[in-house]
């Protein structure tokens, strides 16, 4: 075990609130039915290869993409599909859902068997036939982070059981229950790039998985664990990369242009898994708390579960939650209703009650500078919100907005309680918008 | 004494090189302007909105000149000031049609449901971009004004939750169509009183659910309509308004009153 040998400018230390860390993850039972979305990552969404009527099994393709950028979507039940019908993304468009109602049997399809590949291209195609994405929380689907573009060679991989959220503890879970796993699949990432060195990069605050993986590592493996400074946002893949390779991304650039490659925990774990036994990605650790929630716990659920299921499951609320968010508290999104589905890149669901989610009123910027102190990307939050609220999005830019990876330091120090983030976003979503109207000609 | 007279001297003679020097150059480099472009830039109504799709109205004079602009290229001027370019172009007038802008959500606080409270930046933009936005509706007004903020014409007012054109204020810029987060905002020939205040693509017992005035999908307004004007896009009523003849027959049958008279006077 090493030390990490640099420290990232700014961030945060928010309380850990790890309640669930030392509770096994329970398995849940069969829901009712499954909602699967279409879209579970970043890309383009999926169509559905299924329809009303048609009888799926565990495991079986229901929706593809022919983009490069997407990640199929497999049944996580068998059982009979209900309905396909439009459902909402988190950002406000609609994609396609494919409903079931599981039968109880979990026959497994057909497909599923260990993947059989010749070559690097064919092991690659197979783990994006996994529906494998980011587990990390971003969702990206994983086999385009595997295949760099060309002229970019890779030397150092980094996997990312960082963990800094407070609250989550699903990928701490993976790392005790399957530390394994975790070794094998970044070996077999490391086979898959070619890639010499490893890190598995875990906060200081996580002893007993430091230890757990670092009995698993024999000499020649040329895997390294290091253990990083507890502090908010340690995983963030600029920050992590910087803490423990001391290589820079520069502006605007990815992780494959300083030759890192980062994954996640679960992701490899997932890896090694899948080269195994064939199963796509249709289940998910997942860790419940908050307040609101009556028995903190970590379940593995089946993707596509309806929340209110999985707060049951649970025990339900102890108190009437006041705002549910899917994700850490930092960087999750609010549900607004129950109704909403697990996805793959689901790793915690928090009830918060009326005093975990007591809304502070918005009041004007003091300039304080706390914002810029606290941005671990260096930017300056207050200007950036200063011209969002005035519509000056092209200036944003100057601002460097779009390195924001919306991580939430600035709105959790602002004394003003200025939605920082949310502009950051704003502004972000804006230029995009602009830039498509500019190639699309006069609109 | 002397000291003065030099540099009086001096001042007077650079004086002198510098004025030949501005003359000489104000006569060789003079940039040609055709005088019609100032003409016309001066009967323009100088908002410099962009409505016309060039860089304000200097970009419109200019274009027009050219020959790439119409000179009823200008909807903010409306007939009058297209009659005089199209003088000062030398070329026979064109009329144009008054348009104006129509929100069409009819979905007041007092109708529609919520799904959520929404706590964030007060804009329609910020608030669409989480789930759609806070209406039950994901194709309603959200009432957060982005469209009021970006008319340059002071023609949008808020009623009630969602956004009302003040149509003798509005010169159909386009700035409130583009601003919309939700496109719900269409310029539609102002003499047409009748339109179909909503947007909702849900079928017709979900748009029901989520608000009392929406437009359901029943097609008792298409079988109305002496003019066959009124046409089904999947559950949602449309006016063809080269077919409407603003006989009102639509509206007296529409149970749900989502077809309705625009009198949004000042």
């Amino acid at each position: 075990m090493i030390k990490a040998i640099k420290s990232f400018r700014g961030g945060i230390k928010p309380g850990h609130h790890k309640v669930t860390a030392e509770l096994e993850t329970v398995k849940m039972p069969l829901p009712s039915k499954v909602v699967i979305p279409m879209l579970q990552h970043i890309g383009a969404p999926c169509m559905p290869l299924v329809k009303k009527g048609d009888r799926v099994l565990v495991g079986q393709k229901i929706g593809d993409s022919e983009q490069m950028i997407a990640a199929p979507v497999h049944s996580s039940v068998s059982g009979t599909v209900t309905d396909v019908r439009p459902v909402l993304y988190s950002t406000g468009v609609e994609v396609m859902a494919v409903e079931i109602k599981p039968d109880g049997l979990q026959e497994v399809h057909e497909s599923v068997a260990p993947p059989v590949y010749t070559d690097k291209e064919g092991l690659l195609r197979s783990i994006r036939e996994s529906g494998l994405v980011g587990l990390g929380g971003a969702g990206f689907p994983t086999c385009v982070k595997l295949s760099p573009p060309p002229g970019k060679v890779l030397d150092v991989l980094v996997i990312n059981g960082a963990e800094c959220e407070p609250y989550i503890t699903s990928d701490y879970r993976e790392m005790m229950e399957n530390p394994e796993g975790i070794v094998e699949g970044t070996k077999r990432v490391m086979e898959i790039t070619g890639v010499a060195k490893a890190f598995i990069a875990i906060e200081e605050n996580k002893p007993l998985a430091i230890e757990s993986i670092s009995s698993l590592i024999k000499d020649g493996d040329n895997i390294e664990v290091v253990s990083l400074a507890t502090r908010y946002p340690q995983g963030g893949e600029k920050q992590l990369i910087y803490t423990v390779t001391g290589r820079r991304v520069p502006v605007g650039k990815l992780p494959a242009d300083v030759g890192v490659l980062a994954q996640n925990v679960a992701t490899v774990a997932f890896i090694a898994n899948y080269l195994k036994t064939g199963m796509p990605l249709i289940k998910k650790k997942v860790t419940i708390d908050g307040g609101a929630a009556a028995n903190p716990m970590n379940v593995e659920v089946l993707i596509g579960t309806p929340l209110k299921e999985v707060f049951e499951f649970c025990g339900g609320f102890c108190e009437e939650p006041r705002k549910i968010i899917m994700g850490g508290p930092m960087m999750g999104v609010a549900q607004y209703s129950l109704d909403n589905s697990v996805l793959k890149q689901t790793n915690a669901l928090l009830a918060f009650n009326e005093n975990q989610a007591v809304e502070t009123k918005e009041s004007v910027c003091i300039r304080c500078g706390k914002c810029v102190a606290a941005c671990p990307m260096s930017l300056m939050p207050l200007y950036i919100n200063a011209n969002v609220m005035r519509g000056n999005f092209e200036e944003t830019m100057k601002y460097h907005v779009n390195d924001c990876m919306e991580c939430g330091c600035c709105s959790y120090v602002c004394p003003a309680s200025r939605h920082l983030v949310q502009s950051m976003r704003q502004a972000k979503a804006e230029l995009r918008k602009l830039a498509a109207r500019k190639q699309g000609g006069k609109n | 004494m002397v000291e003065i007279i030099i540099a009086v001297l001096i001042i007077s003679g650079l004086g002198l090189i510098f004025g030949v020097g501005l003359s000489y150059a104000s006569k060789v480099f003079a940039v040609e302007v055709d005088e019609r472009v100032t003409q016309i830039r001066e009967v323009l109504p100088g908002a410099n909105c962009g409505a016309c799709g060039y860089s304000g109205c200097d970009g419109f004079a200019n274009a027009v000149v050219e020959g790439e602009a119409p000179t009823n290229g200008c909807p903010v001027g409306g007939n009058a000031v297209a009659q005089e370019v199209a003088g000062i172009m030398g070329v026979e007038p064109e009329g144009i049609k008054r348009t104006a802008a129509r929100v069409l959500c009819n979905g007041r606080n007092s109708v529609s449901k919520e799904k959520y409270e929404y706590q964030g930046i007060d804009t329609c933009a910020a608030a669409a971009s989480h789930f759609g936005g806070h209406k039950a509706c994901t194709y309603g007004c959200l009432g957060h004004g982005d469209c009021k903020n970006a008319c340059p014409f002071d023609a949008i007012v808020m009623v009630g939750g969602i956004a009302r054109i003040v149509e003798d204020r509005c010169r159909a810029c386009g700035m409130c169509v583009l601003a919309c987060p939700k496109n719900l905002i269409e310029i539609i020939d102002k003499t047409k009183k009748y339109s179909v205040m909503c947007m909702s693509k849900d079928k017709g017992a979900v748009t029901r659910s989520h608000c009392q005035v929406g437009c359901i999908g029943c097609t008792k307004c298409v079988r109305a309509c002496p003019q066959q004007a009124i046409s089904m896009e999947g559950t949602l009523a449309k006016i063809d308004y080269s077919k409407c003849d603003n006989c009102g027959e639509c509206t007296k049958v529409c149970p749900t009153m989502a077809i309705r008279v625009m009198d949004f006077g000042e």
